[in-house]
């Protein structure tokens, strides 16, 4: 199986300052990781690997500095890593990133399976991963807990939905999305870590993945961001009970009802 | 679609809701979109559209709760999810009745459907709005989204591009009054043959309402964390929850630990909740567990330690053992 595993750098914390002007992440002030969620996506790439023979590739799109991931996708066992990073790029919103990520993956070519977390912890859409599927016109499942192969060109996914699960034949080509609960991510070998230093990343521009510029980063983006601002802060301050068990009880109850809740 | 010009703008008319359907029910968030696609409808001079893709769909005239059209797709081949299925039709029928707005569920299946529409046509999605408007000068609806765990709020348009898509999560709106004399007309769809080339098959469906992602619908979440200290612990959430009709969440440290499966984390890496009440037991309230849940309206917290950041941060803050409080508070809720 050739699969391509798509990683994200984010930022680490969730206290990543927006720039006034741009209305976009200044991402130089906080320490950056790979997205939690594509550690399960890389997880499962390696182990379908493992099982079945074939190859991972892994596929970011980020400034220079997201190298960073993927030599640490290749420390956890990923064969190699392809960086999208250009100027034209810059801006996009999930309709150009998965747009460019769509073209690269139709670059590398035989792709029979793309990975993605189910969500990125910065936006939190959840798009990325349908919208790759979309653009390649290829079969979807996302939230999935399991993967596993029927044969050479279905796959059996199991998918979360708010009231249980079900399971889908998936005929690949495909691209899926997955939860933490699919897996325990490994932590790097030492080997791993060695070979991440030398391995060579290579970096793709538009003109590499035969991309309509016209679709790319702002320009290619349907949405625009014209305003941030903090949320309205928490009004009340903290109303603090202490006391025996039966009086904290008693009057947390007796709070509930003041604001008719029970 | 593009759409540079006024003119070409003015093509797209009236505001589409995506019915969420559930073996032929229709679900509650629903009639929460019929309400906000009705507030921003009547800005705009316009009508209200449910679509409704399903299988033998129970009561589908939602005239009442502010629907003016109902399109409607009931076919046997739509009685399981099937993204790609799904998608064909509605992008076919957003190129054949051009709507101006779009606003579809941010379940398991809108967040999975939406976006590959989106793709498909062209067009600018908002995932998860809090607050939806239309923008007085130029008729561009305004879409609100928490960003960054809720630490900012961004507001998003897209002006270039019809129809303009916004996602929202179950109970971020509220169910408008049903009006019983309200009426409107049906229109009925078709699955074409070019919607079914290229799809998957679902093959099993299993409910399981335990171990499934239940928390987005409730309105009270007890959650345990570390402090739980087991199964045991967590039965005690359980029962509380049972009595006050609520689910149960947790920290990553008590799904890590295996004492609750994972579809019931809160947080970063498991999912976020907006419910009116949350109650944390034993949870200090690490930063990736607080951006999952600081957004619920009433936050109370239960722990030994008065100084960790969950009872900093908390409405209502009760310092003591959890083992023993929330005995006593089921006690004096049975009481009543
Ligand atoms: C990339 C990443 C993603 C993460 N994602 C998430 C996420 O999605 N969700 C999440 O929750 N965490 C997440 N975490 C983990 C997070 O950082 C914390 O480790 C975790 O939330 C701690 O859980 P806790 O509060 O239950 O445990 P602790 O921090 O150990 O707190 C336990 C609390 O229980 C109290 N206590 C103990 N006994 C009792 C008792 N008998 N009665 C009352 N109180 C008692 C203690 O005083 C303490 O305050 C993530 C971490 C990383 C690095
Ligand atoms: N810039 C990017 N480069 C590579 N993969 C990405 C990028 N953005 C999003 N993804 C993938 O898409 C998933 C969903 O991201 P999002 O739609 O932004 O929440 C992530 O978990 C990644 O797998």
């Amino acid at each position: 199986m050739k699969i391509v595993v798509c990683i994200k750098q984010v930022p680490a914390s969730n206290d990543a300052k927006i720039d006034p002007l741009t209305k976009r992440i200044i991402r130089d002030t906080v320490k950056s990781i790979m997205n939690p969620f594509d550690n399960y996506a890389l997880e499962e790439s390696v182990r379908l690997r493992e099982q079945f023979g074939g190859e991972v590739i892994a596929l970011t799109m980020g400034p220079p500095a997201a190298e960073a991931i993927l030599r640490e996708a290749i420390a956890l066992g990923v064969d190699s890593g392809i960086l999208l990073s250009d100027r034209a790029f810059g801006g996009s919103d999930t309709w150009a990133t998965s747009y460019a990520l769509a073209k690269a993956i139709e670059k590398i070519g035989n792709v029979d399976l793309v990975i993605c977390g189910k969500q990125a912890i910065d936006g939190d859409t959840a798009q990325v991963g349908p919208g790759i599927a979309a653009h390649l016109d290829w079969q979807q499942a996302t939230y999935l807990v399991e993967i596993k192969r029927k044969d050479e060109r279905i796959i059996l996914t199991k998918r979360l939905h708010e009231n249980g699960y079900d399971i889908c034949e998936v005929t690949l080509p495909a691209v899926v999305t997955v939860v933490k609960g699919i897996n325990t991510p490994r932590v790097p070998t030492l080997k791993g870590r060695l070979a991440s230093l030398n391995a060579e990343i290579t970096l793709w521009k538009p003109e590499d993945i035969d991309a309509n510029i016209e679709q790319l980063g702002l320009n290619g983006s349907p949405t625009r961001v014209v305003k941030t601002e903090p949320p309205a802060p928490r009004t009340s301050s903290t109303i603090k009970i202490e006391g025996t068990p039966q009086q904290c009880a008693k009057e947390l109850v007796r709070q509930l009802r003041l604001r008719s809740i029970v | 679609m593009i759409t540079k010009t006024e003119i070409e703008k003015a093509n797209f008319r009236n505001v589409w809701v995506i019915g969420e359907v559930e073996d032929g029910t229709i679900l509650p968030v629903t009639h929460e979109l019929l309400g906000a696609a009705r507030n921003l409808a009547d800005k705009r001079g316009c009508e209200v559209w449910a679509v409704l893709m399903g299988s033998e769909i129970q009561n589908p005239q939602l005239f009442s709760f502010g629907a003016d059209v109902c399109l409607l797709v009931d076919d046997h081949r739509i009685n399981h999810f099937i993204d790609e299925l799904e998608s064909k039709i509605l992008s076919r029928l957003i190129e054949k009745y051009l709507p101006e707005i779009i606003l579809c569920g941010a379940t398991s299946r809108g967040r999975a459907l939406i976006p590959r529409v989106a793709v498909s046509c062209y067009c600018g999605l908002t995932a998860d709005c809090t607050q939806l408007d239309i923008d007085p000068d130029n008729g561009d609806l305004l879409q609100t989204r928490p960003a960054f765990g809720g630490n900012i709020l961004a507001t998003i348009r897209s002006s270039n591009h019809r129809p303009q898509i916004a996602s929202v999560r179950p109970r971020v709106m509220k169910i408008p009054q049903p009006d019983n004399d309200r009426d409107g007309i049906t229109i009925f769809e078709k699955i074409l043959p070019s919607d079914e080339i290229n799809n998957k098959k679902v093959v099993d469906v299993y409910h399981d309402s335990q171990s499934a992602i239940n928390l987005a619908d409730a309105e009270i979440i007890i959650a345990g964390g570390r402090g739980t200290h087991g199964k045991a612990g967590f039965e005690l959430l359980h029962q509380l929850a049972q009595k006050v009709g609520g689910a149960v969440g947790a920290s990553r440290a008590a799904v890590d630990s295996g004492w609750i499966p994972y579809t019931h984390q809160v947080g970063q890496t498991g999912q976020t909740v907006q419910t009116k009440i949350y109650i944390a037991c034993g949870i200090s309230g690490q930063i990736q567990h607080l951006v999952g849940m600081q957004s619920c309206d009433l936050i109370i917290a239960i722990d030994k330690n008065p100084d960790t950041p969950m009872m900093q941060m908390a409405d209502i803050a009760i310092t003591g053992d959890m083992f023993e409080i929330l005995p006593e508070l089921i006690n004096e809720i049975n009481q009543r």
